[in-house]
């Protein structure tokens, strides 16, 4: 069943790691700034979906839609190509990071929203009746529980954040872990044995990733 | 001086206050009793702005509280309310839940609010709990962390809201106590309250509402002694 | 609206892209969903001190990008001489990705239900096979379809990186028409309302059902 003619050439495959690792934190980096700004606009989605402005409704609506129901690789494209209609060029990691982020802002919307509910009113009330205005209520005292009901979805988010980065290589991108393999793929053909690092790689990317969400939430959540 | 004058409120359909009128002088100690659904509550929630109403208005020290051009947050320092839930801000300390609104609100520094809330918070017996969460406090812990809380702002007015009623039975005494020492202190407050012992011992007057309507209003001795509407015989000869 | 060079070939091929997409998807789901099925009774019904290599490739599944796992078996394949086409592979890397999320769905509605519903079951002396699939199968499919539904619409998604592999399936097709139309925006929009047709009203339905299941416990 095996009729291996291939020889593995792993220490060759081994003297690209520190070009890999360099990719690794490039990938990294764009998790973590998609997450943040996904974060950032999901709060404001999760508000303008349950307000009574349709003007506010519709838009965060159909964004939490679309990016629910149709792949996170066309998100990139639309970034990356679709713009081009309009004149805009988006750099392979400026797509590739608005792609993400419009994916993560729509899904943690709906995340942050379900903890919103999840929220007693009373807690709203009892921060107006201090004299707190209506921003500073949620700022102040809505939004840090959200966060703590959303914290587990919302480490999900990042490990997905994580693999939708290796979909830049299909926009061009070059400096992310797997554009920088599939380089050196295609100067040294050792396909097999660079994309099996990199799949380590990754994964433990994931796992120290999950391990590091689990010691914030250790120390941000004593309560 | 809280002034009430013919107020109307209703949620939708349903009308909750049906022309209330109520004066409540300053240092004055009044209890609202009455059935469920009567709009106790929601009563104390117009006073302080967290609902509109429909027709009359409310003055707080001359300040119609419904206007619209009143700042509500600055009218609300003035008035402290504590509900029924203690609503407790989970996510912070207890020397937190009562400085938060002495920093954002009123501006102080860390140092300032903290000395405040300390004193508050010894005031009503938490003074050992300052670090501590309120998940770890028992519900008459929190209910007395949300009165220090509510003072902290040194309110002119106290609103209650049946602040014993999710409470264990033993726990009730030290809440009440907590309230008796604020009125003796003289503090105005309107509490809205199902304990009748308590509402004799501390209220100057006592009002009874039945279906949003302030059905008799009196002193403590002469609403429980000799209640002249018949709402009120009939609610007072159940409770007893 | 849209003053537009595409013309109806055009949109029957970004159609039979499509046709494409839901091909690979059917077959990924249907075999993913019998393995995951199978992973997920072993998960739940073994101890985790037999059952750790599973979770653990299982879990390898999870954290690796698709993409990496579509190259990475489709140059296995090639050294191996196995001789799979693009097809074949991406079938089969998609069905594992698959079996891997509905082992998590189908350990997750197991564990919901509850452990003295089934001791009550085998106290009425119904055998293992009996408590399985008369007690424990209906009770997890309430918990467990609306979690594979949206399985489903994810490797619906997921599945347009077969593009990799130089399969036409409906992304790909847009692309193609981009490049030759030059008319990017129009077609990923074609593009995307296609998805969206496709997936919005199913998603629908998997929120209907989570919400009327859970109602009425
Ligand atoms: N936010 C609201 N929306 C709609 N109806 C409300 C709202 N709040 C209160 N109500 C209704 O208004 C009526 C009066 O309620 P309120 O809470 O003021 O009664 P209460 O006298 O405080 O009763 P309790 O002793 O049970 O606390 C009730 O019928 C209640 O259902
Ligand atoms: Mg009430």
């Amino acid at each position: 069943m095996f009729d291996f003619s291939y020889r593995f050439q792993w220490a060759q495959a081994m003297r690209h790691l520190p070009r890999m690792l360099e990719g690794a934190l490039v990938t990294l980096e764009i998790a973590i700034l998609s997450l943040v700004v996904g974060i950032a606009i999901a709060v404001l989605l999760a508000v303008a979906r349950d307000s009574k402005y349709i003007w506010l409704r519709a838009p965060a609506t159909a964004w939490v839609e679309v990016a629910r129901n149709t792949p996170a690789l066309f998100q990139i494209y639309m970034a990356h190509f679709g713009l081009g209609s309009f004149g805009i060029y988006l750099s392979p990691y400026t797509a590739l990071l608005a792609g993400i982020a419009f994916n993560n802002a729509g899904y943690l919307a709906e995340t942050f929203r379900g903890a919103l509910r999840a929220i007693p009113e009373t807690q709203t009330r009892a921060g107006r009746s201090l004299g707190m205005g209506q921003a500073q209520t949620f700022r102040l005292i809505v939004m840090p529980q959200m966060f703590r009901v959303a914290f587990l979805p919302t480490t999900n988010q990042m490990v997905w954040a994580i693999l939708m980065t290796s979909l830049g290589v299909t926009v061009g991108m070059a400096t992310d872990l797997t554009g920088i393999v599939q380089n050196l793929n295609a100067r040294t053909f050792r396909t097999f044995e660079l994309f099996a690092i990199a799949a380590v790689l990754y994964y433990l990317i994931a796992k120290t990733v999950m391990l590091g969400a689990q010691l914030i939430a250790w120390r941000l959540f004593r309560y | 001086m809280i002034e009430i004058e013919k107020v109307y409120k209703s949620f939708g359909k349903l009308e909750v206050l049906k022309g209330i009128d109520l004066t409540v002088n300053k240092g004055e100690v009044v209890s609202i009793i009455g059935g469920s659904g009567s709009g106790k509550s929601t009563l104390l929630t117009c006073i302080n702005g967290l609902e509109p109403i429909q027709s009359g208005r409310i003055r707080i020290d001359q300040t119609e509280v419904h206007a619209r051009s009143t700042d509500l947050n600055k009218l609300r320092r003035k008035i402290g309310i504590v509900f029924q839930q203690f609503n407790a801000f989970p996510h912070l300390s207890v020397l937190d839940n009562v400085t938060l609104a002495l920093r954002k609100v009123l501006g102080m520094s860390r140092r300032e609010a903290e000395e405040i809330a300390v004193k508050q918070l010894e005031h009503v017996g938490l003074g050992d709990k300052l670090k501590v969460y309120p998940s770890r406090l028992s519900g008459g812990q929190q209910q007395r962390m949300a009165i220090a809380r509510a003072l902290a702002m040194s309110p002119k007015y106290m609103l209650f809201d049946e602040v014993t009623s999710a409470l264990d039975p033993l726990l009730v005494g030290e809440v009440l106590d907590t309230l008796k020492m604020l009125a003796e202190e003289g503090m105005t407050m309107i509490c809205v309250t199902h304990e009748m012992g308590f509402a004799r011992d501390v209220s100057k007057r006592v009002a009874f509402f039945h279906q949003g309507v302030m059905a008799e209003i009196a002193p403590p001795d002469q609403l429980f002694g000799a209640p002249q509407h018949p709402e009120t015989q009939k609610f007072l000869s159940k409770v007893r | 609206m849209f003053d537009t060079a595409m013309t109806w070939n055009d949109l029957m091929f970004m159609l039979r892209g499509a046709g494409v997409t839901l091909w690979i998807t059917a077959i990924a789901v249907a075999g993913g969903t019998m393995l995951g099925v199978v992973f997920g009774v072993i998960r739940s019904s073994l101890s985790p001190w037999v059952t750790w290599p599973l979770a653990f490739v299982l879990d390898i599944l999870r954290s690796v990008p698709l993409l990496i796992q579509l190259v990475l078996v489709n140059s296995f394949q090639a050294i191996a001489g196995w001789g799979w086409s693009p097809f074949t592979t991406s079938c089969v890397v998609l069905a594992l990705y698959t079996a891997a999320l509905v082992t998590e769905v189908v350990r997750g509605a197991v564990l919901a239900v509850p452990e003295t519903t089934r001791r009550a079951a085998r106290s009425l002396g119904m055998t293992w096979a009996q408590d399985q699939t008369q007690i424990v199968f209906p009770m997890a499919l309430r918990v467990g379809l609306p979690s594979w539904i949206n399985v489903t619409l994810g490797v619906m998604k997921d599945s347009a990186l077969v593009l990799w592999l130089g399969i036409i399936e409906l992304l790909r097709a847009s692309q193609i028409l981009v490049t030759r139309l030059q008319e990017p925006m129009f077609i990923l929009m074609v593009a995307g309302a296609i998805y969206f047709v496709i997936s919005f009203p199913i998603a629908r339905l998997g929120e209907r059902l989570e919400k009327r299941w859970r109602e009425n416990d």
